[in-house]
């Protein structure tokens, strides 16, 4: 059983633009992705469907196997709270909270014991490397930082499968080294499964599979033969 | 998420804007204090009059002469209506006519000073019964006699005075005996009340009672009363009472007809009740204008909480993103408006009572000592009321528009 399988995925806004035009494929529990493609192609609405942020308008999305038109938005919410992990090209921390507040976000909507949940999030916020700055405030920190906090957010519940938006979209490639660095070792030694949207090529082919996606299509799947550490060849 | 984690998520939106959550709270702070201060003062003027009013015994009935006033101009009326006369009295002395009355007397008020080897003073002078005073009032003679019913048959002229009179007229001696002038006519003090203050309608310490048999024919001249004051056996007899008096007076004035009526009766419930009724369509009404002021604060809530949505688009995103149900969002964004305007609730309270307390402070120094400082704990319990109905009323659509954003929209605001 695949962890996402897309079967002829369609989206069309309300306006009438179709963002997608019948997109399949499958990720499998631990893979690493990398869906590519120009600005306009649509590879941030499937990330948006992937993440039940949006509802797809025809064909069949299954995650774990269930189709999720059956679910309502509540037990989408839940979902997501539970197995997804979001980390976003603008970081998306909440300014005047602290490192650690930030991180323990998630598990507010979750049924996560309150005694518990500051131990999960200093686990995952170590995971990331920055327990020394649990008590800053997110608006104090670098651009870097900030992405591995929200990096630590993602993990926090951990989730089945962590979607990343042009993780380092924002940052230097000092910054943005890490952040693959990270995103890698998560994958390898973690098992998490990771599906990462990027337009740049030398940070998809981090990833074990690339999907190219262009005018609402999938272009190709093809497995990434040379595939780049993060640690030395990410350049930018 | 539990409501212990929504207060505090909650809490931490209103902390990042601090001056601007005060200022909009400030509204409801006005609405909530001056509620307090009208309820206070309210139930302040009600306990002082009633107080004033439960002197006079449940079982005390008052007649008065004239139509019942509805209005305030008709109350010149009753002062010189002149339909209550001595065969009154007697009829309603008569236990045929009235059973269960124990005890009439007619009262007259004199306009006028008394003098004492050219001291003078302005008493209330009043034509009535010691007796009957003493019993109604429970105040009684300390030194000397009161006049007896012989005295007020024969038009005897002595008189009973207060404390104060006393004081006034006579200063540190002895006062029995003496004669004073009402009006150029002697009257002899044979007895003093003691020191008092007020009592009932009466403050005993400026009376000076004489027998209402001189009071209407030497000191007034004229051949009727001010008022009857009725005495019955027991509360419980009262309606009873009344309808026995009605029927008397009306027959001695030949009377068919309710509405030709040229007297009227009050009784002590029916004043209460009165009293009641005034003050609290007053109270009402005030409360009323002042609910203005809620309703204004409580825009004011909506509006800013209105811009506080829009401007946190981002985070309702985010917080969808992670895992927030739409309810977790209306939860979140409600229990700030109710918080803030319950706040606001719990600070009015705490300055109306400060105020209706300054405010008895002042009442007491230039009005009355009798007014004592009432802090109704329903006024408490209506101020907390309100003010957090006025958040839930004026949060509930803001934190629905926040509740509904789609989280990508959301997250792609700028």
């Amino acid at each position: 059983m695949a962890l996402i399988e897309l079967e002829n995925v369609e989206k069309t806004y309300d306006d009438g633009t179709q963002a997608l035009r019948g997109i399949s494929f499958r990720i499998e529990k631990g893979d690493f992705v990398a869906i590519m493609g120009p600005s306009g192609s649509g590879k941030s609405t499937v990330l948006h469907i992937l993440g039940f942020l949006d509802r797809h308008t025809k064909g069949t999305y299954r995650f774990e196997g269930k189709t999720i038109d059956d679910y309502s938005d509540e037990e989408l919410a839940h979902i997501r709270n539970q197995k997804m992990g979001f980390v976003f090209q603008a970081f998306n921390l909440l300014p005047r909270a602290t490192v650690l507040e930030n991180v323990m976000l998630p598990l507010l909507y979750s049924s996560t014991r309150p005694s518990l949940r500051e131990q999960m999030a200093k686990e995952a916020i170590e995971a990331v490397g920055l327990s020394h700055r649990l008590g800053h405030l997110s608006s104090e920190l670098s651009g870097g930082e900030k992405q591995r906090v929200a990096i630590a957010r993602a993990l926090v519940n951990k989730p089945e499968v962590i979607f990343a938006d042009e993780p380092t979209g924002n940052l230097d490639s000092a910054s943005g080294k890490i952040i693959m660095e990270i995103l890698e070792d998560l994958n390898e030694k973690h098992g998490h499964t990771i599906l990462l949207i990027t337009h740049e090529t030398y940070t998809a082919e981090t990833a074990k599979r690339i999907v190219h996606i262009l005018d609402g299509k999938v272009e190709g799947d093809n497995g990434v033969n040379q595939r780049r550490r993060a640690h030395d060849s990410f350049v930018k | 998420m539990t409501l212990q984690d929504s207060i505090t998520t909650a809490l931490k939106g209103l902390q990042a804007t601090k001056s601007r959550s005060a200022l909009t709270v400030l509204g409801i702070v006005i609405g909530i204090s001056a509620i307090i201060l009208m309820m206070a003062l309210g139930s302040g003027a009600e306990s002082l009059i009633l107080n004033q009013i439960g002197g006079l015994g449940a079982e005390t009935i008052v007649i008065r002469p004239g139509k019942e006033p509805s209005g305030p101009s008709d109350f010149g009326s009753t002062l010189f209506a002149n339909s209550l006369k001595n065969r009154d009295v007697e009829a309603l002395s008569r236990k045929e006519n009235a059973p269960h009355i124990v005890e009439v007397m007619p009262t007259l008020v004199v306009p006028g000073s008394v003098s004492y080897e050219g001291e003078t003073y302005q008493p209330s002078i009043i034509g009535g019964s010691v007796d009957f005073f003493s019993e109604a009032f429970q105040v009684y003679v300390q030194d000397g006699v009161t006049f007896d019913d012989a005295d007020i048959r024969q038009n005897a002229n002595v008189a009973v005075i207060g404390a104060k009179v006393k004081e006034e007229l006579f200063g540190l001696s002895d006062a029995l005996g003496q004669n004073i002038a009402i009006k150029n006519r002697k009257f002899r003090v044979v007895g003093v009340f003691p020191k008092k203050g007020q009592v009932g309608f009466f403050n005993f310490d400026e009376l000076v009672i004489v027998p209402y048999t001189t009071a209407q024919l030497y000191l007034l001249g004229i051949d009727y009363y001010h008022e009857i004051i009725v005495k019955a056996e027991s509360p419980g007899v009262v309606p009873r009472t009344v309808n026995d008096i009605e029927a008397t007076l009306r027959e001695t004035h030949n009377i068919a007809d309710p509405k030709d009526d040229d007297f009227f009766v009050v009784t002590q419930q029916a004043l209460v009740e009165q009293v009641q009724v005034i003050i609290g369509a007053l109270t009402l009404f005030l409360s009323s204008v002042v609910a203005i002021a809620l309703v204004v604060g409580g825009i004011g809530v909506m509006n800013i909480m209105l811009v506080s949505v829009t401007e946190r688009t981002r985070e309702i995103g985010l917080r969808k993103a992670l895992g927030a149900t739409q309810k977790d969002i209306l939860l979140q964004f409600l229990l700030e408006a109710i918080i803030l305007t319950g706040i606001g609730g719990v600070i009015g309270i705490t300055i109306g009572g400060v105020l209706a307390f300054g405010a008895s402070l002042i009442v007491q120094a230039t009005f009355s000592s009798d007014w004592t400082f009432v802090f109704p704990i329903s006024a408490v319990v209506l101020g907390v009321g309100v003010s957090t109905a006025v958040g839930f009323v004026f949060g509930i659509y803001p934190a629905r528009q926040a509740s509904k954003k789609s989280p990508i929209e959301a997250l792609r605001y700028e």
